[in-house]
């Protein structure tokens, strides 16, 4: 079963509820960090990470002796990376997508593909986890193929745990995508509202089941609280606010190993999960 | 005219709460909210919207059946497996446009699609761009240059003389995207080792693409221990951390009443904010 924990809003407590949610589990997890601009599931888990992989894209470099500088590139790049200018073949490379139309395209076969490392993967052990994560290179603008390459490392036979990068662009979807589960993570103010219902508008596009994690549950307002019992929303777990456990993320630590009572929570939260899961199946049928 | 980009690498560090109390204290500026995948700005300033455009970020090939011979070709040379089947599946298609060219029997066409909403707005602190993604859609990065570039457009119109720009969380397409052309980013950040590791990869960024940065160390005194290394790392690297905001529940209350802070409270984050407006002002 793959779970993946995505938000909306940053910063309301993905990584927190992923690691802790795995960590409860321990057995059987294999825990994929997705958020690849800015990962820090490590943090919390301290893996001991023995694989690099190095994540390549390609562009597209000049050939000039056979370049006849027609501009063919130029006008098909949808993303305006090539420009052609007086007898010049000009390359914005953060522009580029690698998507291979300049190079096929060319009728002078004046172009050559070369590769550019955008960022890696890298693959170890946490307690018993199998921990995978993936890391933009900095300066590089496009994350979606890293979070690919991470992707591309899940074991079926795992309880898969995917911490998504916030927000409800390419790298949430992307992050999401073909999960049999999505742990919504929110807290109760009007920008975390907001942000939810965006979230949540990106997974019934793509037919994911969902549920919610209130974070800081006892501040803010209750408009979250009531959208979802309006709509039948599962609240999975709600986590109060707490300088304790503030002050203990901030140290890099996970509560469930700080709290006993917080591990049995978790491992609830997981049962509830796996009782939604089957009943949307169900439903399927 | 000067520009400055809010970002943080680390979501909900405070950007937006920030950016709205500045949006207060700023003369004769235009704002933007570039976190268009998950805006928030609008809910602390209230637009009125003045004018609204349809955006067409990107294109979907689209596959003609009755001229299709299932030859394959473009299910080859797609670079992201968007085609299975004979079929484009839209959610991954990058609207690259290579399947269209290269299809042998003229049996794929490319369908601009409006990819998002920008907005022309009033707001009683001045005006705002801002916008709104499509559901599950991509090329992020298009829709913030074209609101940081209208907002631009606005400025010049107007002879405002700051450009205040509400970033998104990460370092990827739309946080470059909104740093483009800022004269000073303002990196918000908490001290937590999350957000000590996704402030050097986001200031990282910024060295990149050459551009100045200061930092604002928000609930700062969550961990102080961690802030004290934020601050000697900071002036080790010749950079100025223009504030320290102490955790304040406020922050959510002002929230909740759709207010920025400096307009609901008088404490000491709210002198905080203008002491570091003021610096901020100072560097521009």
């Amino acid at each position: 079963m793959t779970i993946s924990v995505a938000s909306g809003k940053g910063g309301t407590g993905k990584t927190t509820v992923a690691t802790n949610l795995a960590l409860a589990l321990n057995d059987n997890v294999q825990f994929l960090d997705c958020d690849v601009e800015a990962p820090n599931a490590f943090i919390f888990l301290r893996p001991t990470l023995n694989d690099v992989k190095p994540v390549y894209s390609f562009f597209p470099q000049v050939v000039e002796e056979k370049c006849n500088f027609c501009g063919l590139c130029s006008k098909i790049c949808e993303w305006n990376a090539i420009a052609v200018v007086n007898k010049k073949w000009l390359f914005f490379s953060q522009l580029c997508h690698s998507c291979s139309a300049c190079w096929q395209l060319c009728p002078e076969k004046a172009l050559k593909k070369e590769k550019k490392l955008k960022g890696v993967v890298e693959k170890g052990k946490a307690f018993g986890i199998d921990f995978v994560q993936g890391k933009l290179t900095v300066g590089e603008a496009v994350s979606p193929p890293i979070i690919k390459a991470v992707k591309k490392e899940i074991n079926k036979e795992k309880i898969v745990i995917i911490d998504v990068a916030p927000g409800t662009g390419c790298p949430m979807v992307e992050g999401v995508k073909e999960s049999d589960f999505c742990i919504l993570v929110t807290e109760p103010t009007p920008f975390g509202f907001n942000d939810l219902i965006l979230a949540i508008g990106v997974l019934k596009e793509l037919t994911i089941p969902f549920g919610v994690v209130i974070n800081r549950s006892d501040i803010g307002d209750d408009k979250v609280e009531d959208f979802c019992r309006k709509n039948n929303i599962p609240v999975l777990l709600r986590l109060p606010f707490d300088r304790k456990i503030a002050r203990a993320y901030s140290e890099g630590k996970a509560i469930v190993k700080e709290d006993k009572s917080w591990k049995e929570k978790f491992i609830e939260l997981f049962e509830k999960i796996k009782e939604e899961y089957q009943n949307t199946e169900r439903a399927k049928v | 005219m000067k520009t400055l980009t809010v970002i943080s690498g680390k979501g909900g560090t405070g950007k937006t709460s920030i950016v709205a109390s500045f949006a207060y204290l700023a003369d004769n500026k235009v704002l933007a909210d570039c976190d268009v995948d998950a805006a928030d700005l609008h809910l602390l300033l209230h637009p009125e919207v003045k004018k609204s455009y349809n955006f067409k970020g990107g294109k979907t090939a689209v596959i003609n059946k009755d001229k299709c011979t299932q030859c394959g070709k473009c299910e080859k040379v797609c670079q992201f497996e968007a085609i299975k089947n004979f079929e484009v599946d839209s959610l991954s298609c990058e609207g690259c446009s290579l399947c269209m060219h290269i299809c042998p029997a003229d049996a794929i066409k490319m369908e601009e699609k409006i990819t998002g909403w920008v907005y022309i707005s009033h707001t009683k602190y001045g005006p705002l761009v801002h916008a709104k993604l499509g559901i599950a859609e991509g090329n992020s990065g298009k829709l913030v240059t074209r609101v940081r570039t209208l907002a631009e457009e606005i400025a010049r119109e107007k002879g405002a003389e700051i450009i205040l720009i509400d970033g998104s969380p990460g370092i990827g397409c739309p946080v470059i995207a909104s740093l483009t052309g800022a004269d000073l980013a303002l990196i918000v950040t908490e001290p937590t080792l999350s957000g000590i590791s996704d402030l050097e990869r986001v200031g990282g960024v910024c060295d990149h693409f050459g551009i100045r940065w200061v930092v604002c160390i928000n609930k700062f005194d969550i961990n102080r221990e961690n802030t004290e290394k934020i601050e000697k790392e900071c002036e080790r690297r010749n950079i100025k951390v223009v504030g320290k905001i102490p955790f304040d529940i406020n922050f959510i209350h002002a929230l909740v009443k759709g207010l920025p802070l400096i307009e609901y409270s008088s404490n000491e984050s709210k002198s905080q904010i203008e002491n570091m407006w003021q610096e901020i002002l100072n560097l521009l």
